[in-house]
């Protein structure tokens, strides 16, 4: 049995408070469920069983927070202008005939700006310009990695609904890293 | 037949959700013989994912 210590817990705040960032974008509502989940991880400390790291543990509670908090506020919400003019930035990288406007740039190899610390930042930032149900869908896909059939079941929406708001998440990405990092030359 | 770019734009996007159909696969796998632009979407969703990893786990 392994002892875990409320310091060892207290320790993973900032790395959960940032994960609950990546999926609701007020900060009050992130500490909150960063909050619940330290104190169940504190109640429920004799339960760890040692098995992951401690970081998964409390990420597993997280998550569970978390998806309780998207299902509690907010289904059905009317679109938001962000959203609105989300589509419309989409609709208007192809052209009538489907084509591209501007072409996919080759980036050389991209991994290696993982490496540099100053992308991490400028990724962030182009993370929250997302808009917020957009981003809330595109985190749970890929910091979750929920599958979109769990997705759909957690925010009442459809399947199809689900792939176009993944879709745009990645193009309005894909395009601010193309204008923004990978277009310019590197200093 | 062959999808246009938005289209296989949109193929490739649910390609990172689930395995398309066989006909959808095949469609896709068309349009990327013959353009090079969405052979690199295709380069920067994956890379998208990669990011998106780090960003999670990083300190």
């Amino acid at each position: 049995m392994t002892s875990l210590d409320t310091a060892t817990i207290a320790g993973e705040r900032d790395y959960l408070l940032r994960y609950a960032l990546l999926h609701l974008r007020n900060s009050v509502q992130a500490e909150d469920v960063v909050q619940e989940t330290l104190l169940a991880a504190m109640e429920g400390a004799e339960r760890f069983a040692g098995k992951s790291a401690v970081r998964t543990w409390l990420t597993g509670i997280l998550k569970h927070k978390i998806i309780d908090h998207l299902r509690r506020s907010g289904r059905e919400q009317p679109l938001s202008d962000d959203e609105r003019s989300e589509s419309e930035a989409v609709d208007a990288l192809f052209a009538e005939d489907g084509h591209w406007r501007e072409f996919p740039a080759d980036w050389g190899n991209p991994a290696s700006a993982l490496e540099n610390t100053r992308f991490r930042a400028a990724f962030e930032m182009y993370l929250q310009r997302l808009p917020a149900r957009t981003a809330q869908v595109f985190a749970m896909r890929e910091v979750m990695e929920l599958s979109t059939g769990d997705i759909c079941k957690a925010l009442g929406i459809t399947s199809t609904n689900c792939w176009v708001m993944l879709h745009r998440a990645r193009l309005t990405l894909r395009e601010c890293l193309e204008l923004q990092w990978f277009g310019k030359p590197s200093s | 037949m062959i999808p246009d770019c938005k289209e296989t734009s949109e193929l490739l996007s649910r390609q990172q959700d689930e395995s398309l159909g066989w006909i959808e696969y095949l469609r896709l796998r068309s349009h990327l013989l013959i353009c090079k632009a969405c052979g690199n979407l295709k380069i920067h969703l994956d890379f998208l994912r990669a990011a998106m990893k780090q960003y999670r786990d990083s300190d």
